[in-house]
């Protein structure tokens, strides 16, 4: 499986920035070209710190307390996880991360979608200036509200609760915004024969336009659930209790209670990295469009 | 003057110009109109009421925090412009804005070089492309939670590969996190190694939208590689090289999950970010007006960088229009 650029060089080479088609195609062939020298000690600078985190779980604590510590284990030792798994809290921590996200990305797709829907397609008072407004939050940073959402929360009385975690990511203006810009760039006509014929403007958008929106809904997907997943600074301020945690929070707390454990910290870590990790590689092109696109024309 | 409604929902029998072509059309359009503004607001309502809540009322609400001393707690009490004076000539809070300018100022030209060389190889035609590009990208997918965890690991003074891995090369152990010399610049180094991916792949996508056109043609001028790169190639790259330059900016000014794993700020305060300061104020010491004035200088910060953004994005469509002309 290749990222999303490979694959349009190779639908386009004409496209492509240096030398022409033909020379680079002949050079594919020979079995070594001089830019491995280059790519391949710095891919894997970039690769080995993942590889670490993976052997290190697998370690024995004898071999990671020994000086100098071992590179290298000499058995799969699963101790580590053994512990996390054992630990009453951490599969809790996980279950917690996993409802935040799905409420979270949920939420997104289905309240992006219908906002977005209204100001794509839908007349009425007041929607520029609404919008405006929506775009305009998107320049707010969020420290700079962090400290009053969490006096609103505690208003609420959902502070110390997996609520505070969910109620401010329910809907992202980046998520009602996309979903705008997408539905814009679809075909009225598509529509139009469904209205003519007396449905309604939430089942066209159910099953004619939605159908249609894969992009966008994989994009608002990913997108959420990469931010509400890793997120540490918000949980760290809405939670207290551990109970409540995270698996970025807890980890961090983890981490200081645990520090000659390092191996159950690092079983720990491959757990908390292990869903984005696979989503990444499983939808590796829907991933990247996402991260490009929410760049270059977000 | 019962009749007053009617003219707008029933079908135009007494409208003048309604014996036209599409006498029943436009009624049926004002009728839908009404009925669309109850459905749009049924559509909106949630997002409105989230998203401009949960950022309209904290940003006047940051603003009066900031004028006050509040512990969160108990009620605060009105002191003006106290916070923002009392900011100014806080040595903490001047260390944590150094600090950050030069995270900034290393993190953001080393990712965008290295994203721009590794793009540049990485969009020829050779054999395990694919991997690489993966290798790259994979740890910005990674959360700052686990980098700062497993970096915490790697490079202990006691337990870390990096210092095993550097006696075997018969180099003296070094403190890393804990030295105050070098924190700062290894903080800078992890997000490198999460961050550069990221600009590789803007790049990518970016090379992919230089005009063949333009390439031949300079080919046939008799361009070299260099002069490629030099005048094709890079020249249409400037509008990706602006957006990732105030891109990485604003993320590099707001780090802090990173910090707050790995050093905590220290050694020493070597690694006070504002963000962390700002955190430190509100959540630690309970002191949420001075962090809310902290918050406020950092916000007019980054507008500044996020306007300059739509400035210079907006000159370039409008030179991009033109040169399409």
């Amino acid at each position: 499986m290749t990222v999303t650029p490979t694959t349009r060089t190779a639908a386009a080479p004409a496209v492509m920035a240096t030398p022409p088609a033909a020379p680079e195609r002949a050079r594919t062939r020979l079995p070594f070209s001089i830019w491995h020298l280059l790519l391949a000690p710095l891919a894997l600078l970039f690769a080995v710190p993942l590889l670490w985190l993976l052997l290190s779980s697998v370690m024995s604590n004898a071999e990671i307390n020994r000086f100098p510590p071992a590179l290298w284990p000499s058995g799969i030792d699963l101790g580590g996880y053994r512990y996390v798994l054992g630990n009453a809290m951490f599969p809790r921590w996980f279950a917690n991360s996993l409802v935040v996200s799905a409420v979270a990305v949920g939420s997104n797709l289905v309240l992006g979608a219908l906002g977005g829907y209204a100001f794509a397609r839908m007349r009425f008072a007041g929607s520029r200036v609404l919008l405006v407004s929506m775009l305009a939050t998107m320049a707010i940073p969020f420290q700079l509200t962090m400290i009053p959402t969490f006096l609103v929360m505690k208003r609420l009385g959902l502070i110390d609760t997996l609520g505070a975690l969910i109620v401010p990511s329910l809907v992202t203006p980046f998520a009602v915004f996309l979903f705008r810009q997408f539905f814009l760039s679809l075909p009225r006509e598509l529509e139009e024969a469904a209205w003519i014929d007396g449905c309604s403007r939430l089942r066209v958008l159910l099953l004619i336009v939605l159908p249609l929106s894969r992009p966008a809904l994989s994009t608002v997907a990913v997108l959420t659930f990469l931010a509400t997943w890793n997120d540490l600074t918000w949980p760290l301020i809405a939670i207290n209790h551990d109970t409540q945690y995270t698996l970025p929070l807890g980890l961090t707390t983890f981490q200081g209670l645990h520090h000659t454990q390092w191996s159950a910290v690092m079983a720990g870590n491959v757990i908390t990295v292990l869903p984005v990790l696979l989503a990444f590689l499983l939808a590796q092109k829907s991933f990247i469009r996402s991260i490009t696109s929410s760049g270059l024309k977000g | 003057m019962p009749r007053l409604p009617t003219p707008l929902t029933l079908p135009g029998p007494d409208r003048g110009d309604g014996a036209a072509p599409a006498p029943r059309a436009r009624p049926r359009r004002l009728r839908a109109l009404r009925g669309e503004s109850a459905t749009a607001w049924a559509f909106l309502s949630p997002s409105v009421l989230i998203i401009l809540g949960l950022s309209v009322v904290p940003v006047a609400w940051s603003l009066l925090l900031s004028l006050r001393a509040d512990d969160l707690v108990t009620p605060g009490r009105w002191v003006g412009l106290d916070n923002y004076r009392a900011l100014a000539q806080d040595p903490h809070f001047a260390e944590a804005v150094r600090n950050t300018l030069l995270y900034t100022a290393l993190y953001v030209p080393l990712s965008l070089g290295l994203g721009l060389l590794l793009a540049l190889v990485l969009n020829r035609r050779i054999r395990l492309v694919g991997l690489y590009r993966t290798l790259i990208f994979v740890p910005f997918v990674i959360s700052a939670t686990a980098q700062g965890v497993l970096f915490s690991f790697i490079l202990d003074p006691e337990f870390g590969a990096a210092n095993s891995l550097l006696h075997q090369l018969g180099i003296s152990p070094q403190g890393f996190l804990t030295d105050p010399g070098q924190a700062l610049l290894v903080l800078v180094g992890i997000s490198l190694w999460s961050g550069t991916g990221f600009c590789v792949v803007v790049y990518l996508a970016a090379l992919q939208d230089v005009p063949a056109t333009l390439i031949e043609a300079a080919r046939l001028d008799g361009a070299g590689r260099w002069h490629l790169l030099r005048h094709v190639t890079l020249p249409t790259l400037t509008p990706v090289t602006v957006f990732l330059l105030l891109w990485q900016a604003i993320n590099a000014l707001q780090v802090f999950d990173l910090v707050y794993v790995t050093t905590k700020g220290g050694p020493l305060g070597s690694t006070t970010v504002i963000v962390y300061f700002i955190w430190e104020q509100a959540f630690k010491n309970f002191t949420a007006g001075y962090g809310a004035a902290a918050a406020y200088a950092l916000a007019l910060a980054l507008l500044a960088a996020g306007g300059a953004l739509r400035l210079v994005r907006a000159r370039e469509d409008r030179r991009l229009e033109g040169a399409a002309r």
